[in-house]
Order: structure tokens, then C-alpha cells, then sequence
């Protein structure tokens, strides 16, 4: 899966984007996120509070009970601010 | 039906894009812009966007829009980079045949462009740069339009 990060989400973690193999283990968009926040450091910091971030699969937003695929974009960004 | 989403670092030319929609059948063109309010010591902001998703979103927004009223172009200019106060961030027009419909999908464009579009922006004041956090007035300005 390719995983993208926005705004303040890929400041924290210091990248905009990184390949994650799609893994039995990574049923859902909350359990990549779960297993992010576990790396620690920045990916800890951002995503300590789950309230403040939003997720998008193949660019539709969707919540953290979303299902993974492999070949999955999945993007994790703060609520958005355009206008 | 016209529909125009752009995704762009220039400024547009709001007389030019409201002469574009006009046409026999059309009664009415409704448009807002969105500037960059300056005050509080705000220099500038930096937008930045979902290359792929915002034009995505958009276009989901703009199809809604065209399911709820009857309409005969849409046009939307959301501008990306970094903006100096004063400067024009966004542009929504909305062509019909009446006015309500236009003034009506203007406002419903605008409510969901802020709370679905994947833009963020980060403000300038006195050489420091922050994140501008989402507002819920702006998640309640787009619920209104769920209870119709």
C-alpha cells in the first residue's frame, strides 16, 4: 500500500510518502494507524490523538473502520482547512 | 452543464470566469470569493492540497449540487501556494436559469468546499508559521445542508 501524509501529519512523521505491505494484521485504517503510532517518535506524536486526524482510501474519505486492500492509497491528514 | 475545477497558483479573473458561464438560457449567475483576511498580524498563508483527491472531491461536490438544483455551469478556482493578504483564495460560480437555485448551490458549494476539499493552510504573523485548525462552525455550515 502506499501510504501519503498531509499538513502537519507529514511534518510530524517527516515524510510525505512510504510503501507499508498490506498485512493480515492491517484489516483496517485503524490498525495501520495503530501500528504507525507504535513506530514512536514522530509517528507517535502524530498519531497520539486519533480525534484530530481524518483518512482517505483511494482519495474518498473514509473513518478508521475502513477495510485495507493491497494496492490501497491510503492518506492520513489533519480535518481539512481549504476556502 | 459546464462544470470548471481548477487547481491552480495563479489568480484568476473573476470578470472573465463570470462572462464564461453566461449563455441564452441563463437567468442568473451566482459567485463567491474567498479572500485572505489580513488583521491580527497575518502576513500570508500557505495552502497545500491532495493532488488527485481535491479535483476528486470537488467534482463530487459539484455532482450533488447539480442533483439537488438546475443548473447550467459551476465553476470553481481554489488556489493553492502562498497568498498575501488581500489576495483571492477561491472562486465559486454558479450559473441557472433562476436565482435561487444559483444562490442556493453558490452557498451549498462553498459550505462543502470547506469541510470535504483536501486543502490545508498554514498562516504567517511576525515571522512565525502555524497550522490554521478546522472550525466546527464550518462542519455545522455543511450539516444544514443534510436536513433539507
Amino acid at each position: 500500500m502506499n501510504v501519503l501524509y498531509f499538513a502537519w501529519v507529514r511534518q510530524k512523521v517527516g515524510r510525505a510518502e512510504e510503501t507499508v505491505e498490506h498485512t493480515p494484521a492491517l484489516r483496517t485504517v485503524g490498525d495501520l494507524a495503530a501500528m504507525l503510532r507504535a513506530r514512536g517518535g514522530g509517528y507517535g506524536e502524530a498519531f497520539a490523538d486519533m480525534g484530530r486526524m481524518r483518512a482517505a482510501v483511494n482519495q474518498v474519505h473514509v473513518g478508521l473502520d475502513a477495510v485495507l486492500s493491497a494496492g490501497d492509497e491510503v492518506a492520513f491528514f489533519p480535518p481539512v482547512t481549504g476556502g | 452543464m459546464r462544470t470548471n475545477i481548477h487547481i491552480q497558483a495563479e489568480d484568476f479573473d473573476v470578470a472573465d470566469e463570470i462572462e464564461a458561464l453566461g449563455g441564452d438560457d441563463i437567468g442568473a449567475v451566482a459567485s463567491f470569493i474567498g479572500l485572505v483576511r489580513g488583521g491580527g498580524g497575518l502576513e500570508a498563508m500557505t495552502l497545500e492540497h491532495y493532488p488527485g483527491m481535491t479535483e476528486r472531491e470537488i467534482g463530487r461536490i459539484a455532482g450533488e449540487a447539480r442533483e439537488r438544483w438546475a443548473l447550467d455551469g459551476v465553476t470553481i478556482i481554489h488556489r493553492v501556494g502562498r497568498l498575501r493578504a488581500g489576495e483571492r483564495i477561491v472562486l465559486v460560480a454558479v450559473a441557472a436559469a433562476h436565482r435561487a437555485a444559483a444562490f442556493e448551490a453558490c452557498q451549498f458549494l462553498m459550505d462543502y468546499l470547506k469541510t470535504r476539499a483536501p486543502f490545508w493552510k498554514t498562516e504567517e504573523r511576525g515571522g512565525e508559521t502555524a497550522w490554521v485548525e478546522a472550525r466546527d462552525t464550518d462542519d455545522t455550515a455543511a450539516e444544514r445542508w443534510c436536513r433539507r
